[in-house]
């Protein structure tokens, strides 16, 4: 075998310049799927950051029931079962307890119908940052009894910080729930849909508004990054169920992830037809090595070498064309990555602003998580494994005594 | 002792629809040791022969017989090992490996038939001294003249211990001293090891030291003489 490796080896070599122009096609293709798995990759990782980190966090615990009804009565108090769970899952970074339900908002003649969320004005700050899009008035503060309503709803209903807001809705367990509030401020957020049904208020006073004092609709959980994530459900999933509802962002978000799926789907496409291109270059030059070396072969039949070994060097040199490809093509992108993975590309101007107006942040972020890298790897090891059928296939069908007569 | 026997041996091609019969008929025997050469004009026949002898094409019709084993109709993978471990080659066009040196070479022939690599190693430099090549032990082809290199192939013939040797044209690329110097190494394997050589040949200077000269024509074999010191005896 080690010979066979270095016939291949050396059989590469005999055309340097064409070998040269062949491996620099796959270097290049290596490292514009790379550069676009990359940022591909590390543009998902801050699109699920920032939704997760906008609302839902990576993972929500709820009771099993309340995703689908959404109903006050699916609600729990924290327990010694819920507590030792999270304590002991090292990947939780951070929580949160909400309660969320539906309700009237009413001033003067107009009344709006909203999501109401009870939140720890604090930790929802710290988890989502909720303070920075207050457009008017100010954030709530601990315990404050006040409430704030999101752009939109605030304009429907035709009030200003400082109005009076009548709150209707129904309670735990069939209670009446309602109560006057004072607006304390109004958020303008980037999503136009967020601005139009959105209002806050401390989560004590929610319980009290509700009549569900310690009960929470869910429990909002943190990682240091949703690849962290399956972790943590691996070690909450065993404890936590059935007594609770353990979901994910995936779940708890299906139109981002149809979104990255679809985006995906779209790369592979264009990876593809690059790598085609690619194949088809290295497949010449294959063909080519082949036909020069016509005679060469008929020659190592003729004085004794098996066919089988002949196409194992011919499928070596395939392969040594897609194994020196990849590693010089790792080898350049690993720093460029690296270096845009600390140093995101902002945009500007025009593109910035079409970014801007759909919600997304007008930055291209990059990752160099293994898969970028890997990826490329075993799409070139398959196309070389591809390729390399075709001496294969040659050499089967090679007559002797016409290779050495040189047709 | 006959190292090969062929009997009422044919080969035919079709050329445009018509059969063309390459070698028609042809009884041969030959002895372990002798320095044959088969002659003929071109078209005659003497490169079918020579590959119909080694193998590397299959006869329409009629017995080849090597060392008493037939090979007309063995299996190409058969086929291979057979000319492995029985024959060797010597082309026209020296077809060497040109990314093996001469070492490598002369050593991959036994490397193909599985011979340790101490073996290996000292048989090759042997050989290579015995052609007179041991200081470009190193050289590829590319570095060495057309005469080295046939004096490279002769080695790696001789490198599997063949029971015959098949040389097609092997003086025809190669000046007047490279041609004397090769011959003259043949000539010395078959004197002192009994190395059975059988050669096609335009080269009077080859026909000049075999001891037997077939003549081929349009696929017969025309003459058949036993020669000494370049006197013809029938």
């Amino acid at each position: 075998m080690w010979k066979d490796l270095q016939i291949a080896w050396r059989n590469l070599w005999r055309n340097r310049k064409r070998t040269i122009i062949t491996v620099s096609a796959v270097v290049l293709a290596v490292v514009l799927s790379t550069f676009s798995s990359s940022m591909q990759e590390g543009t998902y990782a801050r699109m699920i950051d920032n939704i997760v980190k906008f609302y839902s966090g990576y993972i929500q615990i709820h009771l099993p029931g309340y995703w689908e009804s959404k109903s006050i009565n699916d609600t729990f108090e924290s327990d010694s079962l819920l507590e030792q769970a999270i304590l002991s899952t090292p990947e939780i970074t951070f929580s949160t307890s909400r309660l969320e339900s539906f309700t009237l908002v009413s001033s003067g003649e107009n009344t709006r119908g909203c999501a109401l969320i009870g939140i720890d004005p604090a930790k929802e700050d710290s988890l989502t940052g909720l303070s920075r899009w207050i457009h008017q008035g100010n954030y709530l503060s601990p315990g404050d009894p006040g409430i704030i309503l999101a752009v939109n709803l605030a304009r429907n209903l035709g009030v200003t910080v400082g109005d009076t807001l009548i709150l209707l809705s129904q309670g735990y367990h069939g209670v009446s729930a309602s109560a006057l509030m004072p607006l304390r401020g109004i958020l303008k957020f980037s999503s136009p849909q967020l601005n139009n049904f959105g209002a806050y208020m401390d989560l004590d006073h929610a319980r009290d508004f509700f009549g569900a004092p310690d009960r929470s609709t869910s429990l909002v959980l943190m990682v240091n990054d949703y690849h962290q994530v399956a972790r943590a459900m691996e070690a909450l999933e065993p404890k936590l169920e059935p007594a609770y509802s353990v979901k994910t962002w995936d779940e708890l978000q299906p139109d981002l992830v149809n979104m990255i799926t679809g985006d995906r789907a779209g790369a592979v496409i264009m990876k593809g037809i690059l790598y085609v291109v690619v194949g088809f270059g290295i497949l010449g030059t294959i063909i080519m090595m082949m036909a020069e070396r016509r005679k060469e072969m008929g020659v190592m039949i003729a004085i004794g070498m098996q066919k089988y070994r002949l196409q194992r060097i011919l499928a070596l040199e395939s392969l040594y064309i897609g194994l020196i490809g990849v590693l010089i093509g790792v080898a350049l992108s690993l720093p460029i990555v690296s270096t845009l993975v600390s140093h995101p590309v902002p945009l500007t101007g025009e593109s910035a602003k079409v970014y801007e107006s759909f919600g997304i942040e007008a930055v291209f972020y990059f990752s160099t998580i293994p898969r970028v890298f890997v990826n490329q790897a075993i799409t070139v090891f398959i196309l070389a494994l591809v390729i390399a059928l075709y001496p294969v296939l040659t050499i089967r069908n090679l007559k002797v005594i016409n290779a050495l007569r040189g047709h | 002792m006959k190292v090969i026997e062929i009997k009422n041996l044919i080969k035919e091609y079709d050329d445009a629809e018509v059969k063309v019969k390459a070698i028609n008929g042809v009884d041969l025997a030959i002895e372990e040791g002798e320095f044959t050469v088969i002659v003929g004009p071109s078209g005659s026949g003497k490169t079918t022969l020579l590959n119909l002898m080694g193998g590397l094409d299959k006869p329409t019709g009629g017995e080849i017989n090597i060392n008493h084993t037939s090979i007309h109709d063995m299996s190409d993978s058969k086929l291979i090992n057979f000319r492995l471990n029985n024959i060797g080659f010597v082309f026209q066009a020296y077809n060497l490996i040109p990314v093996l040196t001469a070492r490598e070479n002369i050593e991959f022939i036994m490397e193909l038939q599985g011979r340790p690599r101490a073996e290996r190693r000292k048989r090759s430099v042997e050989l290579l001294e015995a052609v007179g090549l041991i200081e470009r032990i190193n050289s590829r082809p590319a570095k060495l003249s057309g005469g080295q290199q046939q004096r490279v192939a002769v080695a790696r013939a001789l490198a599997s211990k063949p029971r015959f040797i098949l040389a097609d044209e092997p003086t025809a690329n190669l000046d007047s001293a490279s041609t004397q110097n090769l011959l003259d190494i043949m000539e010395a394997l078959n004197h002192e090891e009994k190395m059975t050589f059988i050669f096609s040949t335009h080269d009077a200077r080859v026909v000049r030291k075999a001891h037997r000269v077939i003549t081929l024509e349009d696929g017969k074999i025309m003459s058949d003489v036993m020669q000494e010191h370049g006197e013809k005896q029938q």
